[in-house]
């Protein structure tokens, strides 16, 4: 705009749009100013977010990476088959105590032939350096061959979570020095087997896969159980919420008359979706446990009182993507003929079926990370077994993801924090990829008019 | 009306297969989050080396598990409670009241309760009565009964450091909370001579004790309603923090912490089994007969708990830091014949 001619004689006039007033030049400010706060308002939510994720991905990261130590172990036969008819059955009086024996005795014969000395290792700080999970996985190899025993076989073994602690640089030697359940000497002969190759730190699939350990073992503990109990749980909400939620929201959008009744249960359920989810727990004890009989910690009855903490969710958004289809599709249906029946569910439901499946996997997500009403149904516990495929599965006792995570905060080991930050990262993976499917979904089929 | 069809079937499936798969085949358990890293390693165990399914644990205190324990008969109640307390009379009543009526009483062994501040802090070396005149809400100076405004542990007992007083003390909803109270607390009144002023003021014993019992409320004790990580947590973030703590919890955390020596012993298993170690208190868990015969592996369960192997000297709940009972055989003899409270 320079190439406006402007005689220095004439003065601007005070209206022009080159030179502001002083009163645009204010309310260009006060925009500026609002843009500010805005960015400022954005910067600080961010600047929480990346305080969040990056104090949990640190504290976390150390869980999905395990040390493994690999061992020769000889099966000695007198401990492990006294009557020595190789029989499984006869065998598995045999406890994982004594095989934990055996385990120590390994590991000092393969420190003594690695040829490493440290002055003042006591035989404890050797024997303690695998993980007492190792006995439990002796036995187990060894029940499977029975014809194994009396040789020596190659194991890879978990070591113990101080000392894998040392190489994720939880544990230091000074910690460790004051502390009672290892030493530095222990780290000491952890970093000489590392040097030989013989202790190895990698990739950890067992965290996944593995159920719940305990407080002897957080070097063995994984979510395994709690994904299946949370996927268990997501499943019974989808069959029950999904449907019941579209059905009522159908009905009130489009058939139910405008009267009081139907004003007293819209307002009923905006009130639902604000009741706090522990409410949903006590109900869920009372009338499923107590009243129906359905069994205690089962996904089940997670997945039941979930579907009732998710239903307003579902309903009202359903409701709004109802409403958002414009009356002339309504009109130009019923014009050509069609029943009112067929109307919606030719054509309303498909266009508005992106809203509907959004606010269905909003739900889905919120009610993934619930834990509060899963306490009073007995799912906050310890739980091992994994529980059998469904339908009968859902009667099987669980865990839950968030109710892992709850759990292993309060346990004394310090490496259960680990697991717990660990346990977070996955739920946060679940939580990014419904929140992707969400948003893929209403890009995908996504009607504009 | 499509989607009604869908809904109806679903809500039949559900309530077909709910009478289907009504049989339970794993213990469940639940209580007192001070014995649940035992039944945890005991759980862990028994799965692992029976036929039976690893038992379900869950926590939440004492108080909690045992009304549970107490809500019924059959399948959806618990089979067994833990608590690091004996049962209640008013328990026991509730129980009745509902259908428990045969409860077999399992001691598991002992616990420590130690008292530990930040490992860089001073060394403390408490008595009870030090503990009673730095909490409890009224205090005996002179002669006099007076508030507690003591802000100094050097104020209570010059021997102890210029630090000021700030106790991590557990919240009435756990059963650690009785012990301390009447271990410590209650001892150090009556050790101070406080009780007797309060006797004679109050005229009767029971409020005496309860005048001792009465922690105060200026900030100074503070309870704390979460578990053990909680009360690590606050002392790490202050440095005059003390707390009270299991002695399994604090042996797994020995590199954070600094014991502090009560009446001049240093709380480990030893101390503690030995009686010198004044602050302990016996741990159960409570199973009803009713079930056993009926939930596979109940008997099972409760035998192994106690077996020599898991609960004696040598076993692993001793090295997590359980105190063994000295009297384990005839705990064994107990839960071999199945001997109940009533009995």
């Amino acid at each position: 705009m320079t190439d406006i001619p402007m005689s220095s004689e004439a003065q601007p006039r005070s209206n022009s749009l080159l030179s502001q007033d002083a009163r645009t030049r204010k309310r260009n400010a006060t925009e500026k100013r609002f843009r500010m706060y805005g960015v400022i308002a954005i910067g600080i939510a961010m600047a929480a977010l990346v305080i969040l994720l990056t104090s949990i991905v640190s504290d976390g990261a150390g869980a999905f990476r395990q040390s493994y130590l690999s061992i020769p172990v000889a099966l000695d036969a007198e401990t492990l088959d006294p009557n020595g008819n190789r029989d499984p059955a006869e065998m598995s009086k045999v406890l994982t105590l004594s095989y934990g024996k055996v385990l120590d005795k390994a590991v000092e014969t393969a420190v003594a032939d690695s040829g490493i000395a440290i002055e003042g290792l006591t035989s404890s700080d050797t024997s303690n350096l695998i993980s007492k999970e190792a006995s439990a996985q002796l036995r187990n190899h060894v029940l499977a061959n029975p014809e194994q025993v009396g040789q020596t076989v190659d194991f890879n073994v978990l070591v113990n979570g101080r000392v894998d602690g040392y190489f994720k640089g939880r544990v230091s030697m000074e910690s460790a020095a004051r502390d009672a359940n290892t030493s530095p000497q222990q780290l000491q002969l952890a970093d000489a087997l590392k040097e030989q190759g013989e202790l190895v730190t990698r990739f950890n699939w067992n965290f996944i896969t593995n159920p719940d350990a305990s407080d002897q073992r957080p070097e063995a503990a994984g979510v395994g159980v709690a994904i299946i109990g949370s996927a268990y749980m997501m499943l019974v909400v989808l069959f029950l919420a999904v449907p019941i939620g579209v059905a009522a929201s159908i009905y009130l959008e489009e058939f139910a008359p405008q009267n009081r009744w139907t004003d007293m249960i819209e307002v009923n359920i905006s009130n639902l979706a604000a009741v706090p989810s522990i409410v949903f727990g006590i109900l869920g004890l009372a009338a499923f446990i107590n009243f129906v009989g359905l069994p205690q910690s089962a996904p089940i009855v997670g997945g039941l009182v979930l579907t009732l903490m998710t239903l307003p969710t579902i309903i009202i958004s359903t409701r709004a993507a109802l409403k958002s289809v414009p009356p002339s599709i309504r009109d130009a249906a019923l014009g050509v003929g069609a029943s009112k029946m067929q109307s919606i569910f030719h054509h309303v439901l498909p266009l508005a079926m992106p809203g509907i499946l959004t606010g269905t996997i909003i739900g889905l997500a919120q009610a993934l990370g619930e834990t509060a009403p899963l306490l009073l149904i007995g799912m906050v516990a310890f739980v091992r077994e994994f529980p059998a495929a469904p339908p009968e599965g859902l009667w099987d006792p669980a865990s839950a993801l968030p109710v892992q995570v709850y759990n292993w905060t309060q346990r004394a080991d310090p490496a259960f924090i680990e697991r717990a930050s660990g346990a977070i990262i996955v739920l946060l993976i679940f939580l990014f990829c419904m929140n992707l499917l969400a948003i893929f979904l209403r890009r995908r089929f996504e009607r504009r008019w | 009306m499509k989607p009604f069809g869908l809904t109806a079937t679903a809500l039949s499936v559900v309530a077909l297969s709910a009478t289907a798969a009504a049989a339970r085949d794993q213990i469940q358990i639940a209580g007192s989050s001070t014995v649940l890293p035992y039944a945890t390693i005991v759980a862990e165990a028994f799965g692992e080396n029976t036929d039976f399914p690893t038992p379900v644990v869950e926590s939440g205190g004492s108080s909690a598990g045992l009304k549970k324990f107490c809500e019924g008969v059959g399948e959806n109640t618990v089979d067994i409670a833990n608590a690091s307390r004996p049962i209640k009379e008013s328990e026991i009543e509730a129980c009745t009241a509902n259908g428990v009526t045969d409860i077999m009483e399992v001691r598991i062994g002992y616990d420590g309760i130690v008292f530990a501040n930040q490992s860089s802090g001073p060394d403390f070396a408490f008595t009870p009565a030090d503990w009673f005149n730095a909490l409890s809400a009224k205090v005996v100076k002179d002669g006099a009964i007076v508030d507690n405004t003591a802000a100094n542990w050097n104020e209570v007992n010059p021997e102890l450091p210029e630090q000021a007083i700030l106790a991590f003390v557990p919240g009435t909803k756990h059963g650690t909370r009785e012990v301390f109270e009447e271990k410590v607390i209650l001892a150090g009144c009556e050790e101070s001579g406080a009780m007797e002023v309060f006797a004679a003021e109050m005229g009767d014993e029971d409020k005496a004790e309860e005048a001792c019992m009465t922690l105060r409320t200026d900030g100074k004790s503070v309870d704390i309603d979460g578990d053990y990580t909680e009360t690590l947590a606050r002392i790490e973030s202050d440095p005059n923090g003390i707390g009270v703590f299991g002695l399994s919890f604090y042996e797994n955390n020995t590199d954070k912490l600094k014991v502090a020596t009560m009446s001049g012993v240093t709380p480990s298993t030893e101390t503690i089994a030995s009686g010198e170690y004044p602050v302990s208190r016996p741990l159960f868990f409570y199973v009803k007969k009713a079930h056993i015969g009926e939930i596979p592996g109940l008997k099972e369960y409760a035998e192994f708990f106690v077996a020599d192997e898991l609960a004696g000297p040598e076993g692993p709940l001793a090295q997590y830091g359980l105190v063994a009972d000295p009297e384990l055989a005839s705990v064994q003899e107990a839960v071999a014949n199945e001997t109940t409270l009533s009995e």
